[in-house]
């Protein structure tokens, strides 16, 4: 009776945690349509999690797609069609890599210092203390940070797939020597708008998960150090997850 | 004659973590004067404090501030009567991300209370008076732990409220330095006439900051008296707890007395 009332009570604890992290959601989006609208607060965040990762964002997208050129040319030379290099990497780069890689790159950089900050803020009593100057500690720190990562995280996945696809053509046509009109011509002939549509529509919604799993765990987080360390794990660990598993259920409507 | 009763207690019950912390409180806090809550750790003193700013709502029972419940009203209502607040942390809760002198300003330029430039007049002012001048570009990392309390009394003080909470507001300082925020509030409640309430350890020198003092004690207010009165009080649990600090104190100085 005990193992069932254990399984019991762990199955019960997270359809209540799936259920307050829907009400966090829905709650931090309302706070977007109450005044103020915090400007300032969105600028800033935008700047931290936008500006401030382009430079890993580029240097993962430069060596993904010079690694993808690398592999393409190696499978591709097998049927005599290096000439598609061009469109493999930019449909690899712009359907998949571009949008799961960059997301990936912004949980591990933004995500977590997005729990570690709410976190550090909760423990240090700084939220109470927002809460007591009649201020919406919802409204100020994390509405501010869904809106700026579902504003750049498509804009740092557009940078992904330009640099890899662009990191792919100096693999392929400057060190393997296809030719460069063939690299260009077999990207404009393969992609198409639906798969350009799909990517944006993945990268906004891992913008969403990336955010809302990140802010959620620093805002409930334990008034320990230990709590703290244990929700940045949590966090980039549950994001990352989810981010994969998301990936599939959206690839497998879209295709 | 009792003073007019600016926020009322009635019944509160609370459970946190399985464990019931107040159980049926009742308790009134006098308007314009400073009331002390004491009791041993742990038993729920600051978790009392959260309850009358709305921080914590109660299981059952009301909170009343100014005849309002706060347990009954949405969190729009509840701003606006926190906006008759401020409170000082424990751990001072600046913000870190920004340095003293916007720390003490961010009340003000939030809730627009005043212009920027009055901002540029009245932080400084203020910081001068908790002694902390020059001192505005300097970020919390960089300020003392007593620094850190001066510049969270100087943005609670800012925007003038009714009501100002302390949650132990000299933990973790020197005696010195204790003694130094202890002046400073009283100092202060000269000046500006806030209703304060205080809940500190240091016993016996609340009992000549406060004008109430109130004991919790098994998740109740023991005994709730005049500071003077307070002390005379001849419950055994009242006597033992505000004595045993006098003990240790005698204890410290007689092992003094005995190594010399």
């Amino acid at each position: 009776m005990n193992v069932i009332q254990a399984i019991g009570a762990r199955v019960i604890a997270r359809i209540e945690e799936m259920g307050a992290m829907l009400l966090f959601l829905l709650r931090s989006f309302g706070w977007l349509f109450r005044p103020p609208l915090r400007l300032f607060q969105i600028i800033k965040q935008l700047h931290f999690v936008g500006f401030k990762s382009t430079f890993v964002v580029i240097l993962t997208a430069l060596f993904t797609g010079m690694v993808l050129a690398l592999q393409g040319y190696y499978s591709l030379r097998k049927f005599g069609s290096e000439g598609l290099l061009g469109s493999a990497v930019a449909l690899s780069m712009i359907r998949e890599l571009g949008p799961v890689l960059a997301s990936l790159m912004v949980t591990a950089r933004a995500g977590s210092a997005m729990t570690a900050e709410i976190g550090i803020m909760r423990i240090t009593e700084q939220i109470d203390a927002l809460e007591t100057m009649a201020i919406n500690s919802l409204q100020y720190l994390i509405t501010p940070k869904m809106v700026a990562s579902l504003i750049s995280v498509p804009l740092l996945v557009a940078l992904f797939d330009v640099v890899g696809i662009g990191g792919g053509y100096v693999v392929g046509v400057k060190l393997l020597g296809i030719s460069g009109g063939s690299y260009w011509s077999s990207i404009e002939s393969a992609v198409e708008w639906k798969d350009i549509y799909g990517g944006i529509l993945k990268s906004i919604s891992f913008g969403l998960i990336i955010s809302w799993v990140c802010c959620y765990k620093g805002y409930f987080t334990k008034m320990s150090a230990e709590g703290l360390g244990k929700a940045t794990t949590e966090s980039v660990v549950l994001a990352s997850v989810l981010i994969l598993v998301w990936d599939y259920f959206l690839t497998s409507v879209l295709l | 004659m009792r003073p007019s009763i600016i926020i009322q207690l009635k019944g509160v019950d609370k459970t946190l973590g399985g464990q019931a912390v107040l159980r049926g409180l009742d308790l009134g806090i006098p308007k314009g004067d400073i009331t002390t809550i004491i009791g041993p750790s742990g038993e729920g003193k600051s978790v009392l404090l959260k309850h009358i700013i709305g921080l914590i709502r109660p299981d059952r029972g009301q909170v009343l501030v100014d005849g309002v419940d706060l347990a009954q009203i949405h969190d729009r209502e509840l701003n606006e009567i926190r906006k008759k607040f401020s409170m000082l942390f424990q751990s001072a809760a600046l913000f870190d991300s920004m340095n003293v002198f916007d720390n003490v300003a961010f009340p003000l330029r939030e809730k627009r209370l005043v212009s920027e430039s009055d901002v540029k007049k009245f932080v400084p002012e203020m910081l001068e008076r908790v002694g902390l001048e020059d001192m505005g570009h300097k970020f919390p990392a960089e300020l003392s732990g007593g620094m850190k309390k001066r510049a969270g009394l100087a943005r609670a003080l800012v925007v003038g409220p009714e009501i100002i909470l302390f949650d132990e507001p000299t933990t973790g300082l020197d005696p010195l330095m204790a003694y130094a925020i202890h002046e400073l509030i009283l100092s202060m409640h000269k000046t500006f006439g806030f209703t304060g309430i205080m809940v500190s350890h240091e016993i016996p020198e609340i009992f000549s900051i406060s004008d109430w003092v109130a004991m919790l004690k098994n998740g109740k207010i023991l005994a709730v008296e005049r500071s003077d009165k307070f002390q005379r009080l001849s419950d055994p649990l009242v006597r033992e707890f505000i004595s045993v600090p006098h003990a240790v104190e005698a204890e410290k100085s007689e092992k003094v007395e005995v190594t010399r």
